[in-house]
């Protein structure tokens, strides 16, 4: 245990995700030998982070504006809607560069064990974004995990009225390893999702 | 760990086999071998998760998969969920870890393409770690009741909500507060008894009714009773009706005798499969007012 301040710290480090009571420690004294303009630049973007950042209006992704810079720009797609978990989802498929059309950012997957039902999550603005009828097909690019493709069916499931393409991200062996250490799941499906070349 | 440097690793082996509880110097072997359901797993740091287990012979363990997240883990789908798996878990001072995992029979792959055996198999999951509040306490009938359970659930021979509440009366019959369906709850009187009361414990009998007992129809207690038994003939063959109010009694039996509800029960989709979605909820609510007021 240290005294005041550099304790204060060491504790609010350690309550971070991913972040141990070492790491906080390191991090603490890294911070306190660091160049007083860096640690200011560091405390004015922790401040900036929680005043300026919000959710985009129409899409719950993260955005500086009422709207996100992927919804204002004219650029994209309108009838392609890729339904992902997580901002840092959309990060991650914008990373791609596959992908012109726009995003809905549901909040999290449908997870009953952790009290998480369809109403809290942005389904039913979802819904009302697919209302108008401009949109032509929904990828629905969940976690590719229990909590994720059950989200996936039950949306299916509630857009299937509405009549428009509804599409799953394939998915299948990871690139770089060896069949033989694919589980049957993993297998199963890339099986499924083969193509021809 | 310090005694990190003695294991010998198990040898793979039948089902349930190598279960190696050795003692080496008075500590405990840091490596066994067990099957288990997998009851949940909850995000750790930045690709790791605690799997919560319910082992055949260890009862309840919780064990971090550390990588699991990626998607080059050698794990794969093996944790996710439901599944039937064979693992071998080496022992920490504060958290155990999943050293191997094998598939047995990977259930949850069953449930994520039908949304009310998903959230049927979730309450079934969270039940059983309710009902094992101490870990590594072991809890064989209800590792057997529970493994069983996803088991129908996965073969799809029964309706998912026949098979969950069949789950939860035999689940609390476990735990000592099977609701009396044969008898009076009160005085013990044998018979079919009209009056139900969650308070009094079950069926109860014109004199020993309380204030505020249910009525629920003969047909419905008649299906509680098949469930309880797992009278599947009787069971399969019963009506929406009887099915959504004795869903509700069974629903309120047991949130009386658990200290906080279940969170995954009002999120139960009572619908049939491959229909669109409904809120379970509502229906469960609807028919349990009555007998809690
Ligand atoms: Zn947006
Ligand atoms: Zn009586």
């Amino acid at each position: 245990m240290y005294e005041g301040a550099i304790q204060d710290l060491i504790d609010e480090l350690g309550r971070l995700p991913g972040v141990g009571p070492k790491s906080a420690q390191r991090i603490a004294f890294h911070i306190l030998s660091a160049d007083p303009t860096d640690v200011k630049r560091l405390a004015v973007a922790l401040q900036r982070v929680k005043e300026q950042v919000r959710f985009c209006t129409t899409c719950f992704n993260v955005a500086e504006a009422e709207q996100c810079r992927i919804c204002r720009d004219p650029r994209r797609h309108d009838d392609v809607l890729c339904v992902v978990e997580e901002p840092k989802d959309v990060v991650a498929v914008e990373r791609t560069g596959e992908f012109r059309g726009r995003y809905h950012v549901l909040g999290g997957a449908i997870n009953p064990l952790e009290g998480i039902g369809p109403d809290h999550l942005k389904i039913r603005e979802l819904m009302a974004r697919l209302a108008d009828g401009s949109v032509k097909e929904l990828i629905l690019a969940t976690d590719p995990n229990t909590e994720g493709e059950a989200t996936a069916t039950y949306l299916a499931l509630l857009v299937k009225p509405m009549g428009l393409a509804v599409t799953r991200l394939a998915s299948g062996l990871p690139v770089g390893g060896d069949l033989e250490y694919a589980d049957e799941i993993t297998l199963g499906r890339a099986f499924e999702g083969r193509r021809a070349i | 760990m310090a005694q990190a440097g003695t294991v010998t690793r198990s040898p793979a082996g039948p089902v349930g086999a190598g279960w190696h509880n050795r003692r080496v110097n008075g500590w405990r072997a840091k490596l066994y071998r067990d099957d288990a359901v997998v009851l949940r797993g909850q995000k750790l740091g930045e690709s790791d998760r605690i799997i919560t287990l319910f082992t055949r012979r260890h009862g309840r363990i919780r064990a971090v998969a550390k990588g699991v997240r990626r998607t080059t883990s050698k794990f794969g789908a093996r944790l996710e969920p439901f599944g039937h798996v064979d693992v071998q878990v080496a022992e920490g001072r504060s958290l155990h870890s999943v050293s191997q995992v094998e598939a047995i029979d990977l259930y949850g792959k069953r449930f994520i393409d039908d949304y009310p055996r998903y959230t049927t198999a979730s309450a079934i999951a969270e039940t059983a770690e309710r009902l094992t509040p101490i870990e590594e306490e072991p809890a064989l009938r209800l590792f057997l009741l529970t493994l069983g359970a996803l088991r129908v659930l996965a073969e799809g021979l029964h309706t998912s909500s026949l098979v969950l509440d069949s789950y939860l009366l035999r689940a609390m019959a476990l735990a000592g507060w099977a609701p009396a369906l044969e008898e009076c709850a009160v005085c013990g009187t044998e018979g079919q008894h009209r009056a139900f009361s969650v308070p009094a414990g079950g069926c109860v009998c014109q004199d020993c009714r309380p204030p505020g007992a249910a009525h629920p129809s003969p047909a419905t207690l008649q299906l509680m009773a098949a469930l309880a038994t797992g009278d599947w003939p009787v069971a399969d063959s019963s009506e929406a009706g009887p099915r959504r109010e004795a869903a509700g009694l069974v629903a309120a039996h047991l949130q009386w005798h658990l200290e906080r509800g279940l969170r995954s029960l009002p999120l139960v989709d009572r619908s049939s499969p491959k229909t669109s979605p409904t809120r379970g909820a509502d229906e469960n609510q609807r028919s349990t007012d009555g007998d809690l007021a």
